[in-house]
């Protein structure tokens, strides 16, 4: 998953330090695997470095935690990008898509955009593996059944956030 | 196994329907029943050996918006345009005979008549338009033939299984030569390999009749038989253009 963008989407809340960032991200997304403080603070010098935050306001004293970051028109539109980014089919997709589902929401953006997007690129795979799967033979059948059933779930899951949107809206907001 | 599998090459993936005639077009539809706001604006277009698949939440209006397209239902405003005739300002008795002779249509269940036979069932849409008994019936058992269940020929849809009467439906639904398939859930009661065969019969009539098929479903798998895919949110359709 991309934590750069991920910790972008969060900053469009408002800006925010970096252990604060850290802690919104765990909360949302990291539950099984929270980020170290290295990772945070490096991304955010990668962001910073390529304009896509700035630095907001400087507490007194030292060390990174005293930055507050704020994201900039770039990174703005650098999030816009991604979220309107099909990911590349394939197992296993679900915490990005969630981070973009909820992360769209979260900046009032439409997260059926995100929805729709992704099922143009996974109905675009299944279509090749559909049609591959009527010129094969049967070793040829089962392995396309086996890549369809899956991309069909991720889909399914897609659907199903979908129909939940109201509830997950009140929640993320929460 | 390999992930992804092997994409096709791409003259294999070309889909080759482009620049076929438009065969029919919705255009702005609105319908509300009552204070329900089914379609607010919604439209499409299938060209003829098209498969179009309408996905969209339940409630989203798919289904009315075959309907429309059917002419089934009128709605309040918009046009429906077959092959360059207006529906929209046609009257019912013109309308019927329109889905009788042009159209075909699949259901999720319950359209074959219970009290006649298979063979009857596929061979009625030809009694309805004149042909002779027995002409209609040889070309009946033709059709059974060819989607599988030549056996069931004398049982009523009662005495059939689900997935043998889905085929039954499609060979009804196909026997009279329709322009336009509309299939609402083809596939829904059916299993995972009943569903692929009720598929591949819709999916081959389009390449080798150059039927457009109009499919609402909600399972990517029968989807991804489609050509392209049309998403229907609160009434409005979209399709989704991706970049490469
Ligand atoms: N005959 C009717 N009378 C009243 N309301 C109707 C009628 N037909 C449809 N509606 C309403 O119009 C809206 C759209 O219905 P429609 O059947 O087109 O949805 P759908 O997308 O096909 O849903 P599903 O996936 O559940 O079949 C719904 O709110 C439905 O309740
Ligand atoms: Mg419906």
């Amino acid at each position: 998953m991309s934590i750069g963008h991920t910790l972008l989407g969060l900053l469009e809340a408002g800006p925010r330090h970096g252990y604060d960032l850290k802690r919104a991200y765990d909360e949302r997304f990291g539950h099984d695997k929270p980020l170290h403080y290295g990772q945070v603070y490096s991304t955010l010098s990668r962001l910073l470095r390529d304009g896509l935050v700035e630095v907001d306001g400087v507490e007194t004293g030292d060390g990174p935690d005293r930055k507050r970051y704020a994201i900039t028109s770039i990174g703005v539109t650098d999030v816009e990008g991604w979220l309107a980014t099909p990911e590349k089919p394939e197992p296993y997709l679900q915490n990005t898509l969630y981070a973009k589902v909820v992360l769209a929401m979260l900046s009032g953006r439409r997260a059926e955009m995100v929805l729709d997007t992704q099922r143009a690129a996974h109905l675009r795979v299944m279509r090749q593996l559909t049609h591959r799967k009527s010129k094969g033979d049967l070793a040829d059948q089962l392995i396309c059944d086996h890549a369809l059933f899956h991309l069909e779930a991720d889909l399914r899951w897609l659907e199903l956030t979908a129909s939940r949107l109201g509830q997950l809206a009140e929640e993320v907001r929460a | 196994m390999r992930w992804p599998p092997a994409a096709l090459s791409s003259a294999e993936a070309a889909s080759g329907t482009d620049g076929s005639a438009v065969l029919l077009e919705g255009i702005e539809l609105r319908k509300s029943f009552g204070p329900t706001l089914a379609l607010d604006g919604a439209g499409l277009r299938l060209r003829a050996g098209e498969v179009v698949a309408v996905m969209g939440p339940s409630g989203s209006g798919k289904s009315t918006l075959l309907h429309c397209l059917a002419g089934i239902l009128r709605p309040d405003s918009g046009r429906v345009t077959y092959r360059g005739t207006e529906l929209t300002g046609l009257p019912d008795s013109s309308l019927s005979r329109l889905r009788r002779t042009e159209f075909g249509f699949v259901f999720q269940f319950g359209q074959l008549v219970p009290e006649l036979t298979c063979l009857e069932n596929v061979a009625l849409p030809l009694r309805l338009a004149g042909v002779r008994r027995k002409d209609a019936e040889n070309r009946a058992t033709e059709w059974l033939a060819r989607v599988e269940v030549g056996d069931v020929a004398g049982k009523r849809p009662g005495e059939t299984s689900g997935g043998q009467e889905q085929r039954v439906a499609v060979a009804r639904a196909l026997v009279s030569g329709p322009k336009v398939v509309f299939a609402d859930e083809p596939t829904g009661a059916l299993d995972s390999l009943n569903g692929e065969r009720v598929m591949r019969l819709l999916v081959d009539a389009s390449k080798e009749t150059n039927v457009g098929v109009l499919l609402v479903t909600h399972e990517p798998r029968v989807a991804a038989y489609s050509d392209r895919e049309v998403v229907v949110r609160d009434g409005i359709s979209r399709e989704v253009e991706l970049a490469g």
